[in-house]
């Protein structure tokens, strides 16, 4: 298995998600099982194969330099669970 | 053991663009909170940023004045993590292909020169504001949120806080002269973080290093870099290893305190921004930014040594910012007394800026209006100390030279008749100073100058007065 419970934990805890350990064993199982399947992939010889750094065939895709109407605040802050003085609001952020 | 610092730079710089990297919200200082947004800034669902083709080009500049190699392939990533300053929990910015790689900028440090190496500079947007004004919470102001930066990151080469100091500088006089960046350091256009780790002098091994944020100000530099190279060299004579940590610089206490540990918290998960498309730059269009740039500080000071035969040291004030050379330029265009006009420049009047708390580029004078009083001085019509003063009342004033003079009926005294008279006067109420040049002590000739200057309130022009003062002693002395 490629995945280990402790990658599982690690990537919870930078994604800020909590899972029980029968959780954790689940989705060591089910994403090692997709990551193993995606190693399919490192059979095939690259070494003549450009990297992929953009799926689209697009580049240079720019936006003139000139100021456009903003939301106004009561907008911007329409959605906000809690807002003061204008600012959104959140839980104390430790320093 | 004798102990050396390795320093190394991060600076961002917020780019002077009219609207913000991603979106065509305005980057404006200054504005009532949360006016300057939109659903892109704002990190809302299923928006698409589009990238402002002016961050490209001073971005382009920014690395051509830096002497760097400007990529022919970049592309831009998402830098994952949580802070409520950031509403996507990502900041786009570059990983592995910045825009601009391996420059180099030339300091002066005592005279000798050094080069600081550019590792590179990447694209990437500022975060927003936090403001801890709530009592149960955290404000968050989103206006800055999505203001372009570069971000400069050199290579570990200052050895100490001055090299720090002085590459700063360099750095900003650079961006200031190419125009990509205000770089007010107050509204916190230029930003450093200081890298910094000890080891023993002469080793070639990098000891472990520190990261100070934020420091937004010359001074902050200094002292912090001071603080953190005697807290780790405290710490390692105590047998302790440095821990890498991110620590952050409180200016007020001048301490420094650990913000987060490197070792636990330094996973960003980079991966391509899928939303924003590889910015591909051509030769041509770098040979045209090239042809652009303005005149940089270095090339000036060598023209200006050249061209208008100054002293090294008067060229590298004047040079010292754009403001200050653009003055000087203007005011040498109409006044071909460039030494003159350096002396002024470099003398009287950053004591006049400082009384007033101004900058240059607040300066209430013109180069035209400094100039006229230059000629006045020059001429004869005033002495350089009524000059001085003129200049006061100017500052004060915004007044024009002339018009002060004749107000205040500073134009010297040239009338010779006039002068003679009082002259006369003053020799003849001192015998005993005439007796001591009649047996040869010159020191008497000061004493009458003074007492002429004194009698005219300094309007008497002093090489006229001194021819007087020795012909009428001659006579007196028969």
């Amino acid at each position: 298995m490629s995945l280990t419970r402790e990658d599982v934990t690690y990537v919870a805890n930078l994604a800020r998600l909590e899972f029980s350990d029968d959780e954790v064993t689940a989705l060591a199982d089910q994403l090692g099982a997709v990551l193993d399947y995606a190693q399919t992939l490192s059979e095939l010889d690259t070494k003549e194969v450009k990297a992929t750094e953009h799926v689209l065939q697009l580049k240079n895709v720019f936006r003139e330099d000139v100021v456009k109407p903003c939301l106004t605040n009561e907008q911007a802050l329409a959605n906000a669970p809690d807002s003061e003085a204008g600012c959104f609001k959140v839980p104390r952020v430790m320093e | 053991m004798e102990y050396e610092i390795v320093i190394g730079m991060e600076i961002h710089v917020e780019l002077g663009t009219q609207t913000k990297i991603f979106c065509a919200c305005p980057t404006e200082f200054g504005a009532e909170e949360n006016t300057h947004t939109c659903p892109v800034c704002l990190g809302m669902p299923g928006v698409l940023p589009v990238l402002n083709e002016k961050v490209v080009e001073y971005a382009t500049r920014t690395g051509l004045a830096l002497n760097c190699e400007i990529a022919h392939y970049s592309k831009m990533d998402r830098k994952n993590y949580f802070y409520p300053d950031l509403p996507k929990a990502y900041q786009t910015s570059q990983f592995d292909l910045p825009i601009c790689t391996g420059g180099v900028v030339e300091i002066d440090v005592d005279g000798v020169t050094k080069e600081i190496g550019i590792t590179r500079i990447h694209i990437e947007e500022d975060a927003g504001k936090l403001l801890h004004e709530s009592s149960e919470g955290t404000l968050v102001d989103v206006n800055r949120c999505g203001v372009p930066l570069v971000e400069i990151v050199t290579e570990p080469d200052m050895r100490s806080a001055e090299e720090a100091k002085i590459f700063a500088e360099k750095v900003r006089n650079i961006l200031e002269y190419t125009g990509v960046s205000d770089c007010k350091m107050q509204e916190g256009s230029m930003r450093f973080d200081v890298n910094l780790s000890m080891r023993e002098k002469g080793s070639l091994v990098l000891g472990t290093r520190t990261e100070m944020k934020n420091l937004n100000s010359f001074r902050a530099l200094v002292r912090a870099v001071h603080y953190e190279s005697k807290r780790q060299i405290l710490e390692l004579k105590k047998g302790h290893r440095i821990i890498q940590e991110t620590r952050k610089w409180d200016d007020t206490k001048g301490t420094s305190s650990a913000l987060r540990s490197k070792e636990e918290a330094h996973d960003y998960r980079y991966f391509p921004e899928p939303d924003l498309v590889p910015i591909i730059i051509e030769e041509d269009y770098i040979a045209k930014i090239k042809a652009n740039l303005p005149e940089l500080p270095e090339a000036k000071k060598r023209r200006y040594i050249k061209e208008y035969k100054l002293p090294e040291y008067d060229a590298g004030v004047l040079t010292a910012t754009g403001i200050l050379a653009t003055f000087f330029e203007d005011a040498v265009a109409v006044y071909n007394e460039p030494k003159q006009i350096s002396n002024w420049l470099m003398v009287e009047i950053p004591p006049l800026l400082k009384e007033k708390e101004l900058a240059m580029e607040n300066i209430s004078i013109t180069p035209v209006q400094l100039v006229e009083l230059l000629k006045l001085v020059k001429n004869n019509t005033i002495s350089g100390t009524s000059g001085k003063e003129v200049l006061k009342v100017m500052f004060d004033t915004g007044k024009n030279p002339g018009d002060i003079v004749k107000e205040q009926g500073l134009a010297q005294m040239s009338d010779t008749v006039e002068l003679e008279a009082i002259i006369e006067k003053i020799v003849a109420a001192n015998p005993k100073s005439v007796e001591d040049i009649g047996s040869g002590s010159d020191k008497a000739y000061g004493f009458l100058t003074g007492q002429v200057m004194k009698a005219t309130k300094g309007q008497a022009n002093p090489q006229v007065a001194n021819e007087i003062i020795r012909a009428v002693v001659a006579k007196h002395l028969g």
